[in-house]
């Protein structure tokens, strides 16, 4: 997916194309503007050229072709320290040799600032990741997540207008990143800063960002808001790497619209928007959420068309029932149903029949 | 969770805790030690021991002691006497001892104990143990009339200090002391010879540190940040000279560098200097700081290689994006966190360079010869005990510069690889 660059775009990619050895393109073509204010999350498994985006933006890598663009101007041969953009590393990045307070002193120091008017902004950072008490404590001696919190006060504390993050919570546990995710989503919002966040979880570009990025192979695959691209995945990598999906292979049989029939390869009929499978009789790959899946004839619409399923499994997850079924040939199909009190027991080796509102089977790219 | 008791804790079965802890380690350490028992016994004596027995002749000596019984008893029996004119008593004593020394052939031994503080007094007991038997007294007069030198307060000083076993004349010697008519003073300005290579071998080893430091530095910064390919390659490079005969080393550094040499050569060649302007950069100092420099590049890349190694690029990274030019980058944030490798790294280079002897002994000339060469010298002129002297002084000074280090620094700062 391709975005034509706005004019009034804080950061832009302009045909920015990278690569390391000559031979092979890392980023192939990025075009991307980012807004004034906007939390945008770059996703994609490794090797995708996220994080190469990220150095370019940060200067630590060159493009080999196109323009970066910060605020209207060419960045391209601007030092990174000419920059004036926070970052806040994966592995934290604190400079052991000096404590907290000498850390976050250091961007104002290296910037000619007077030891009132530094002190007075290290306190107030400090204060932002309520580690106000930390500033004689080496790095060394914070746990994980605390100095997590002074790398984030450190990329803030002397007011960048963007602020890049690369996996900044890769490295603490579950419960501590779900905590952090908050709070830096938080701070994006009252200080209203640009942040451009790099990650491989889902889970966190989801939940905090404005628009997720999903990078592959070089490319943007899709660009849009998270619950855009979780409802209405654009092609088959974007359905497959975000949340789970069910896939069925057929050909499109009928087309109406943005309606669709496809006869699966194992001959039944389903029905389908048609996403980037737009002609009769090209193959397609249908993809449909598991917690999309009905097997209660008074969940689907009239006139669905239902398919023959047969129960292989059921794992019981607490909130939700997770059905293993027969579909189609293939016996990995699942179904979510949330745990209610009056839910229908299924039991393994049980027929029944299963079936989806057409806007919840996306015919993508096979 | 349990809480803490006074109580004493005790095993399953009844036994103290502490106890049956020891039990269960005994084993484990009785074998941890006779793993290291055979390096041990190695160490202890093939150098504990050989080092202890050297530095000992650097403060004993019984050559006077041993062979002229009558007159240490004399001088034990009148500590305060005269040297400007010692009693008949005492020059009996000499000539009874100087006979004995002729019966029992010592007399090279006990004059050459002398000959240590008062030069010339080999030949000078030779010819007294020779006369000795003829001699009658009054003895002081026959003795004098035998060679005046006799009647020298500064021999009798020496006598009277070698007559005891343990002395730290050899100390004063290494210091540039020198015994005269009134006892012990400093030697004149052009006799102190010691101090004064003391003082050039520190000043030529810290120049030599600071040069392998200089060079050291961007090799093993580059060793560290190249590709594993390219960095293996390096490392060869730097290797290879460690694992070449330090004589071929030396050698070829003679080659260079003499006046004959192919870097005079090539200058003469294009011109940049006469034929008869040759630059004399061997058998002298500037010989010996270039040489071991390069023999001791390695000592300093090495530590700090191990160190770089180590310190992510995300630090000056970091830096950078914090808006820092790539010169405050090093300044600040890099080259703090090298300190335990050039720490290690200087510490091994200068300790290593003030102990050095082949390089300087081939490279040095007159000029370039280090302190160990001169303790070399003396142990080839027999002068042990001298020569332990002033490497006892070598070890104390290096041993001191060691505890201002681990005052200063910290040993526990060190990173040696």
């Amino acid at each position: 997916m391709t975005q034509e660059p706005r004019n009034d775009a804080f950061v832009a990619f302009e045909h920015v194309q990278k690569s390391y050895d000559g031979v092979t393109l890392v980023v192939k073509d990025l075009n991307l503007s980012i807004g004034k204010g906007e939390f945008l999350t770059m996703l994609g498994p490794s090797g995708s050229g996220k994080t190469t985006c990220l150095m370019m933006l940060a200067g630590f890598e060159t493009a080999t072709h196109g323009e970066i663009k910060l605020d209207g101007v060419n960045i391209n041969q601007v030092p990174p320290h000419k920059r004036g953009i926070g970052m806040v590393f994966q592995n934290y990045a604190l400079f052991p040799h000096m404590t907290v307070g000498e850390n976050l002193a250091f961007p104002l120091e290296v910037r000619g600032m007077g030891k009132d008017e530094r002190e007075a902004k290290i306190k107030r950072a400090l204060d932002m990741v309520q580690m106000g008490a930390y500033a004689n404590r080496r790095p060394a001696q914070l746990s994980g997540g605390q100095q997590q919190r002074i790398a984030l006060a450190r990329a803030l504390v002397f007011d960048p207008k963007l602020v890049l993050m690369d996996e900044p919570l890769g490295a603490l546990d579950k419960q501590l990143r779900e905590h952090m995710q908050f709070e830096i989503k938080h701070l994006h919002e009252s200080l209203g800063i640009t942040v451009v966040y790099v990650t491989h979880d889902q889970g966190e570009a989801l939940t905090m960002s404005d628009r997720v990025a999903v990078f592959n192979d070089g490319r943007i695959q899709q660009l849009a808001p998270p619950a855009d691209l979780y409802e209405r995945p654009e092609n088959s990598f974007v359905a497959q790497f975000i949340g789970e999906n069910n896939k069925l292979m057929g050909t499109i049989e009928e087309l109406t619209g943005d309606k669709a029939l496809v006869r699966l390869t194992t001959g039944e009929l389903i029905d389908a928007t048609a996403v980037n499978a737009k002609e009769k009789g090209h193959r397609t790959l249908v993809s449909i959420r598991p917690e999309r899946v009905e097997f209660k004839p008074e969940m689907m619409p009239p006139g669905a068309h239902t398919i023959e399923a047969e129960v292989v499994e059921i794992i019981y997850m607490g909130d939700i029932l997770r059905a293993v079924l027969k579909v189609a040939g293939s016996d990995d199909f699942v179904m979510k149903m949330r745990n209610t009190l009056g839910q229908t027991k299924l039991s393994p080796g049980q027929k029944i029949k299963v079936g989806w509102h057409p806007q919840d089977a996306r015919a993508l790219d096979p | 969770m349990a809480e803490a008791t006074n109580e004493l804790l005790t095993t399953a079965d009844g036994r103290p805790l502490k106890a049956a802890l020891q039990a269960a380690q005994a084993r484990a350490k009785r074998r941890a030690f006779l793993l290291v028992l055979p390096l041990l016994l190695f160490v202890l004596l093939t150098f504990l021991i050989p080092i202890g027995l050297m530095l000992k002749r650097s403060f004993e000596h019984d050559g006077f002691a041993s062979s002229a019984p009558a007159l240490v008893a004399w001088f034990e029996a009148n500590p305060d006497f005269n040297p400007a004119d010692p009693p008949e008593e005492a020059y009996a004593a000499l000539v009874q001892d100087l006979a004995r020394m002729q019966t029992d052939k010592t007399t090279g031994i006990a004059g050459t104990r002398i000959n240590y503080s008062v030069p010339g007094t080999i030949s000078l007991f030779k010819k007294g143990a020779r006369e000795a038997g003829d001699l009658t007294p009054p003895f002081k007069e026959s003795l004098v009339a035998v060679d005046a030198d006799w009647a020298k307060p500064a021999l009798w000083r020496g006598m009277a200090s070698a007559s005891n076993v343990y002395t730290a004349e050899f100390y004063k010697v290494a210091s540039d002391f020198k015994l005269n008519d009134d006892g012990w003073a400093r030697g004149e300005d052009n006799e102190r010879i010691y101090l004064y290579l003391f003082f050039k071998t520190f000043l030529i080893s810290a120049i030599i540190t600071f040069l392998c430091l200089l060079l050291a530095f961007p090799v093993a910064h580059l060793l560290a940040t190249l590709p594993m390919a390219k960095s293996s390659l390096l490392m060869i490079f730097v290797l290879l000279p460690f694992w070449t005969s330090l004589l071929v080393r030396t050698t070829s550094w003679i080659a260079l560098l003499q006046e004959q040499g192919i870097v005079n050569d090539l200058l003469v060649g294009i011109g940049l200097i006469g034929d008869d302007g040759r630059l004399s950069m061997m058998y002298n100092m500037t010989g010996t700081i270039v040489a071991m420099t390069h023999v001791l590049l390695p000592f300093m890349i090495l530590p700090l290689y191990s160190v770089m190694r180590v310190i992510p690029p995300s630090y000056a990274r970091a830096a950078r994006s914090l808006g820092a030019t790539s010169w405050t980058t090093f300044r600040r944030v890099y080259l703090p966190q090298t300190l335990p490798g050039i720490a290690a790294g200087s510490l091994l280079v200068f300790i290593l360079a003030v102990g050095y002897y082949i390089t300087p002994a081939l490279v040095g000339g007159a000029d370039g010869q280090l302190i160990s060469n001169l303790i070399a010298f003396h142990m080839s002129k027999s002068n042990w005990s001298l020569a332990a002297a002033i490497a006892g002084m070598l070890l104390a000074s290096i041993l001191l510069l060691y505890w201002l280090y681990d005052r200063l620094i910290g040993i526990d700062r060190l990173k040696f690889g």
